[in-house]
């Protein structure tokens, strides 16, 4: 597995670039919004990776609990935090882009506010880590995982309803996309799922290697100097 | 690693390779339990208990007979604590397995009694009160019980102060009846003397060896081992997470550390 | 030694015990009001406004609220660790929890009758829709702050700062309760169509979260 891995980086770094060029200089400059609508190219892509991460978070969480396998709170903490990177590129790029052409800096949309509270429960997912003992952080973090999942479609529901009520602008791509949009779109979505799988990877790498010396450190001490 | 009995691992094991030697299907034939006297035992394998990159248990494996009185003892940081909560099933084992009488700890619960240096009790109410509520937690809603226990630690079932107000003494006194209260087999008690009169302390060892005359198995983490010369069946020392020496007198090892 | 039983005789204890030393309760409703006053400094009452604001600052007052009284939910069993003593007993642990989550429903309902006339004073509120509708809302609204806020502080128990851990971990998770409570109140106090949908999905939050606390409580619980 380990020998794998720089390959799969080097691939994942070229395919960056590839799906750069494209979004910049060959994909065609959109109609009514101009060079602004390239953001689109990044933010969709980071969505679906923080999405993927999130669910992958889920899926760890759901193991853990079930067979208390460290490893699965190992990949539990990593895809947590990549994706709360990826998160965060989503909801900056959302804003940036909405500024230029729809002369406001947020609205209510149904993908973006559902995004903005799963960042925030990530978020708490994290500062909960961070807080509690390290014999119980597994346990307590796997269960908060599983709420913010079943909280997600709510959170969907209720802002979806929320706008029949209250219609605002749509923060999509509206009308048809060029063929070589289509390209470059699904380049960047290719580049940044596999951007996101290597991060998380080395993550999760770094995190059982962390592990594994906490463990030998423990176990050869003598007299137990705790913190 | 989920913590599975011993008994049962080592049939597992055994089964396989019944299993891989036989050809044709056949009903399984487990192997005979271990222990020769077929009493379900206490047993301790291989525990390790980390605690971030401290580890308070590092490989305690032990087994324990049913009916006796042990003595935990050792300096601070030596996993007396530690090892009394993984028996009562309130400490996971990061490795290793726990068996009280042939289950695990949490499925042990009406036979576990637990007392710990914090009283377990409500400071707000008496302690007839404390002990009525905790009686239903265990399915006992009469109050002879409770009164019953009350008095055999040599208090008394009347008193309406609050718990909060009573001495050191009698808070002790009160936990340990709480522990007392379902009439449990196994009793673990972590440091119950500390901070008591001496006359407290020396009828709660008569109770303790009543206790284990009449069947019971009592353990008991003290750093005052000299109050139970003559009552424990054994002590057994601890040392950075691990069990160095098991002797059936304390005197013996006052010159050890 | 049932559910029930246990649950009963253990929300009785609570109640018995928070009645003997009303410091709590008391400080909790001056609290409430004191939140009830600020609030009217801050959005001033003017009327065909505050009908449209009402619904958020009434809720977000009892959140406020809430988190005072979810805050205390442990506090006794903390102090001598009495947890370990539950947790060592064959008890169910939802029996604990059902206790606690019902305890603090009838604390911040008794808050919350306490806010809610103070609220119609301050800003002249009368409900222009179906009044009935504003006791399903309070009640369902209230469940919901209340069911995941217990089982959060009892999550909470095991972290270092533990009074802010508690609305950290509510706060997003109550997102779409809090905005259901919100636009309900607000229609049904201006008339202006049906909060029948709130409603529903207000009930369908509670009865999955309660599903879920049911369903994870003793995993939180036996979790050192």
């Amino acid at each position: 597995m380990k020998k794998i891995f720089p390959i799969f980086a080097a691939l994942t770094a070229l395919l960056l670039a590839y799906g750069f060029y494209q979004a910049m200089w060959v994909a065609p400059t959109e109609r009514t919004m101009g060079d602004v609508q390239r953001i689109f190219y990044y933010h969709v892509p980071s969505a679906w990776t923080a999405f993927c991460l999130f669910f992958t978070n889920l899926i760890a969480s759901i193991v853990y609990l079930i067979r208390k396998n460290p490893k699965a709170d190992a990949l539990a903490v990593a895809s947590a935090e990549v994706g709360v990177v990826f998160c965060t590129i989503v909801l900056v790029t959302g804003p940036i882009w909405a500024r230029p052409v729809w002369g406001i800096w947020w609205t209510w949309d149904v993908r973006l506010t559902t995004t903005l509270v799963l960042w925030l429960i990530y978020v708490s997912y994290l500062v909960l880590r961070r807080f509690s003992d390290t014999a119980q952080t597994p346990v307590l973090a796997a269960v908060l995982a599983i709420f913010g999942a079943l909280d997600v479609p709510l959170v969907y529901f209720s802002i979806w309803f929320f706008r029949t009520q209250h219609p605002q602008p749509v923060m999509g791509n509206g009308g048809s996309l060029d063929p070589r949009m289509l390209h470059a779109f699904l380049i960047n979505l290719l580049a940044f799922s596999c951007f996101g799988a290597v991060v998380c990877w080395w993550r999760y790498g770094l995190e059982r290697e962390q592990r594994e010396v906490e463990e030998l450190e423990a176990l050869e001490s003598l007299h137990g100097v705790s913190r | 690693m989920y913590p599975v009995a011993y008994p049962t691992a080592l049939c597992k094991s055994q089964t396989k390779c019944i299993q891989s030697q036989s050809r044709l299907r056949q009903p399984l034939k487990l192997p005979a339990p271990v222990s020769d006297a077929n009493i379900p035992q206490i047993i301790v394998s291989n525990l390790i208990k980390q605690f971030g990159r401290f580890a308070a248990l590092r490989g305690v494996s032990a087994e324990f007979t049913p009916g006796k009185f042990y003595v935990i003892l050792g300096d601070n940081g030596a996993g007396k604590t530690t090892l009394l909560r993984a028996l009562a099933g309130l400490a996971h084992p990061t490795r290793g397995t726990v068996s009280i009488l042939g289950k695990r700890p949490q499925q042990a619960c009406r036979e576990i009694g637990y007392m710990a240096h914090p009283s377990l009790l409500y400071d707000e109410m008496s302690g007839m009160e404390n002990l009525r509520y905790f009686a239903q937690l265990y399915g006992i809603s009469n109050d002879r019980r409770c009164e019953e226990v009350i008095r055999s630690v040599r208090l008394d079932p009347e008193l309406t102060r609050p718990v909060g107000q009573y001495s050191q003494g009698m808070r002790q006194r009160m936990s340990l009846a709480r522990a007392l209260l379902h009439d449990p087999e196994v009793l673990l008690l972590d440091e119950p003397f500390s901070n008591v009169d001496v006359q407290s302390a020396r009828e709660m060892v008569g109770l303790l060896k009543n206790m284990r005359d009449g069947g019971k198995t009592v353990f008991v983490v003290t750093h005052q081992a000299l109050l139970l010369e003559g009552a424990a069946d054994e002590f057994v020392w601890m040392q950075s997470g691990q069990i160095v020496s098991r002797t059936p007198h304390f005197a013996s090892e006052a010159g050890m550390q | 030694m049932s559910l029930r039983s246990i649950t009963l005789a253990t929300l009785t204890k609570d109640i018995r015990l928070e009645w003997r030393s009303r410091d709590a309760i008391n400080s909790m409703l001056f609290f409430s009001l004191l939140v009830v006053v600020i609030f009217s400094f801050s959005f001033d009452p003017n009327a065909e406004e505050s009908r449209e604001i009402a619904g958020g600052l009434i809720w977000v007052a009892f959140l406020f609220a809430a988190i005072v009284a979810l805050n205390q939910t442990w506090a006794r069993e903390l102090r001598n660790q009495v947890l370990d003593a539950y947790r060592v007993s064959p008890a169910p642990a939802n029996a604990l929890f059902l206790a606690k989550a019902v305890g603090n429903f009838i604390l911040v309902t008794l808050l919350e009758a306490v806010m809610a006339p103070l609220f119609m004073v301050f800003y002249n509120l009368r409900a222009l829709g179906a009044a009935w509708q504003l006791l399903a809302i309070a009640i369902l609204g209230t469940w919901a702050l209340v069911v995941n806020g217990t089982f959060f502080a009892a999550m909470s128990l095991r972290t270092r700062s533990r009074e802010i851990m508690l609305p950290l971990l509510l706060f997003p998770i109550s997102i779409p309760a809090v905005q259901s409570m919100v636009e309900a109140t607000r229609i049904i106090l201006s008339g202006d169509g049906s909060a029948r949908f709130w409603v529903v999905l207000l009930l369908t939050y509670d009865v999955v979260f309660t599903t879920a606390c049911l369903g994870l409580f003793k995993t939180i619980l036996q979790a050192e």
